[in-house]
């Protein structure tokens, strides 16, 4: 089984002080810095920690990574049987004004990776995060671990300043396709601008379900303006954002192009074409209908059973049960697909 | 003269398969060429002179043909689409027997960045509603268009003409400076539930901000297909806000923003209701519970699904057969025929709801 969401956040600022230069910890020291700004998972929403988590995550005094590298180990791999977790930590570089400093903390944090999770447990598999707000720059980090086996993927925050199909990202993602490794984009991130078009919401309840309509939007993006004809190798799996939507995006950006399409002439077939090849999703949240019925027409839908991922997405709360880590919509061979044949051929995993 | 007479045969060829009864909720009236000034006072007339009208920038994306407007919609007289009552009527009123037509002028005055202009130019164009169209076919209704940003100012208008019987609506553009449920629009919709009248929010316009929650994209065609989550935006804020539970008889229609993203956005807002309800104070139930009861959307455009069949998968999802209703959009490009705009899968009672019997219900017009 393999679990395509797993999160391992960075514990503390001073976590990262191995792998930063001595001038950005007297920096930090000096200055009370302590990290991103991004509050995409505040500590007291329901949402941020499974009931059956939190206490572990609440009540740590002074976390330090080893602890995290063991719960995870527990609580994840060991206990649903995990044969492969791929780790993808939230930390906002993209919020850091300051881009040398953004620039310093992103090589920390994949350092940090490496060293204390990747060579902890050889299940783990990781995410590069980069400085996305500078696309050179963050080419330049992926080269850095090109060739390194553990790193499977470069993790985007959803909310970004521009989006990722716009032409500034391309030193970005030629970097990405050839170093031969995916994209994910994941919920959340900090950029400045508002979670909206129409401004900023008043909740976290809003900006958590609207997170949905921005990765509606990158999708939008990534397709329309070519992306995927520029870097035919880029792969994207959407983390942590729902997939009920996808049908209907895919019906409408496909009546948009047959009105619109000499708007972007690169885009040579039907944009769920494209989606169907490009993207992936992680199954959680699955933001069901109490019927399962309608659940299993949007799965069919979408042709899910060969688009999602299996996924904990440990250790935030989106499944209802530390039992049963399935809906009962899903079948046993949508099942398997899911948590194997499908993320073993989307991150070419070998079968163990 | 022969582009009359092919005119008048395909209006004739509409008219006779057309069989049911058609309400057409998305008309667009343009002001034509001096217009506006036409019924401003002399004071604003001269500040427009002197100022002009300033708005937001940065969000100009060339449209796919001039006016957005499909090509024959040009009035022979060279006025521009949608601006002349007898091309109207003769291209689609009469075309197609509309029982009503729904005017939904998209004449920016919500984005006038100077309030107190914006609400002279909203009077303006209310009036001329009046008088160069409602007063002059029973059959087309106006929306009341007000500076929407100022609750106050707005509820001023609503309250100016809010009980003319031409008038069946307020009208808002989905891209506002903050989310719908915010405080500083409960005035607006005070004042629109005290003359009994909906609140319809159009595609469109600009608050200041990129489209998306990602930034700017940079093409037409993003910004045509990207409205649809600043609806989302829209909805979302207005349920969470509690404005239905402040305002329990008010109505929101939305038009030309679709209705595929309606299922999966009251399901994601269900899920996420049950784990952070406790942030809303004012929400007593179930978001998809206020949505099926405050809601009404306009056709146009129609998600096409990639098989037949789940259209209505999607219909029996959405359950609000009762609360769609039919727009053409006309004169824009993306116009949709009432002769064909809905699949054939729709069952002949739903169909006949959609055409006309939820919109005559809504706003209360003759059968």
């Amino acid at each position: 089984m393999i679990d395509c969401d797993i999160h391992n956040e960075v514990p503390a600022l001073s976590a990262l002080y191995p792998y930063l230069p001595e001038h950005w910890v007297d920096y930090c020291e000096e200055s009370a810095f302590d990290g991103p700004d991004a509050d995409d998972y505040p500590e007291t929403m329901a949402t941020t920690y499974h009931p059956d988590y939190r206490r572990f995550f609440v009540d740590e005094a002074a976390p330090r990574t080893q602890d995290r590298v063991e719960l995870i180990r527990d609580l994840v791999l060991d206990k649903w049987g995990i044969t492969t977790g791929i780790l993808n930590p939230s930390y906002r570089i993209h919020a850091i004004q300051s881009l040398d400093l953004a620039v310093s903390l992103a090589t920390a944090v994949n350092t940090w990776q490496a060293e204390e999770w990747l060579s902890k447990d050889s299940r783990f598999r990781a995410s590069l995060v980069v400085p996305s707000q500078n696309p050179v720059a963050a080419a330049e980090e992926v080269r850095r671990w090109r060739g390194h086996a553990g790193f499977v993927q470069v993790v985007l925050p959803v909310r970004s300043r521009m989006p990722y199909g716009n032409r500034n990202y391309d030193p970005m993602f030629s970097a990405i396709e050839e170093a031969g490794i995916k994209v994910a984009i994941s919920f959340g991130g900090a950029p400045g601008n508002p979670p909206s078009g129409v401004g900023w919401p008043n909740t976290y309840f809003e900006i958590y379900a609207g997170m949905a309509q921005i990765f509606q939007s990158q999708v939008m993006s990534m397709v329309y303006e070519g992306l995927f004809d520029r870097f035919p190798g880029i792969f994207v799996v959407l983390l942590e954002g729902g997939f009920i939507w996808a049908p209907s995006l895919m019906w409408r950006m496909n009546k948009e192009w047959k009105g619109l399409r000499h708007n972007v002439p690169w885009v040579k077939e039907l944009p769920s074409e494209y989606i169907r090849r490009h993207f992936r999703w992680s199954m959680l949240p699955l933001d069901a209908s109490d019927n399962d019925l309608q659940n299993q027409e949007i799965l069919n839908q979408m042709g899910g059973e060969d688009l999602l991922l299996f996924a904990t997405d440990f250790p935030h709360w989106h499944f209802d049960s530390t039992h049963s880590i399935w809906p009962d919509y899903m079948d046993k061979g949508v099942r398997h697909k899911l948590s194997l044949t499908n993320p073993q051929s989307f991150y070419n995993l070998g079968i163990d | 003269m022969a582009v009359q007479a092919t005119r008048m045969m395909d209006a004739l060829d509409a008219s006779a398969k057309t069989k049911t009864a058609i309400i057409d909720c998305d008309v667009h009236a343009y002001l034509g060429e001096g217009t506006l000034k036409r019924f401003l006072s002399p004071f604003w007339r001269q500040f427009y002179a002197d100022h002009g009208r300033r708005s937001y920038d940065g969000s100009h994306y060339p449209r796919a043909v001039p006016q957005a407007a499909r090509h024959d919609a040009w009035p022979p007289d060279g006025s521009i689409p949608g601006s002349s009552l007898s091309f109207t009527q003769e291209q689609l009123i009469d075309a197609y027997d509309l029982d009503n037509a729904i005017l939904t002028p998209l004449a920016g005055a919500g984005e006038i960045l100077n309030l107190d202009f914006g609400l002279a130019a909203s009077q303006a164009i209310n009036d001329w509603q009046l008088e160069d169209w409602t007063s002059k076919d029973s059959r087309i209704k106006g929306s009341l268009i007000v500076p929407y940003e100022s609750g106050e100012l707005s509820a001023s208008e609503i309250h100016r003409l809010g009980s003319h019987p031409d008038f069946v609506q307020v009208l808002l553009i989905a891209r506002t400076r903050e989310p719908l449920g915010q405080r500083r629009y409960w005035p607006l919709y005070e004042a629109a539930l005290e003359h009994n009248l909906p609140i319809a929010v159009h595609f469109g316009g600009t608050g200041g901000y990129p489209l998306t929650g990602a930034g700017w994209p940079s093409f037409y065609i993003e910004d045509h297909a990207g409205m649809s989550q600043s609806f989302q935006a829209q909805v979302t804020s207005l349920v969470s806000q509690g404005v239905f539970e402040l305002f329990p008889d008010l109505n929101f229609v939305l038009i030309e923003g679709g209705f595929g993203w309606m299922v999966p956005l009251m399901w994601r807002l269900d899920a996420t209701y049950k784990k952070l309800h406790k942030e809303l104070i004012r929400v007593k139930d179930l978001p998809s519970n206020y949505i099926r009861k405050h809601f009404w959307i306009s056709t146009q455009p129609i998600e096409e699904p990639l098989e037949d069949h789940q259209f209505m998968e999607m219909m029996e999802q959405l359950d609000m057969a009762d609360r769609l209703m039919f727009a053409t959009d006309y004169p824009h490009w993306d116009f949709d025929s009432p002769d064909r705009a809905l699949p054939n899968s729709v069952p002949a009672e739903t169909r006949k709801m959609i055409m006309s019997e939820n919109a005559r219900r809504l706003y209360d017009l003759p059968g």
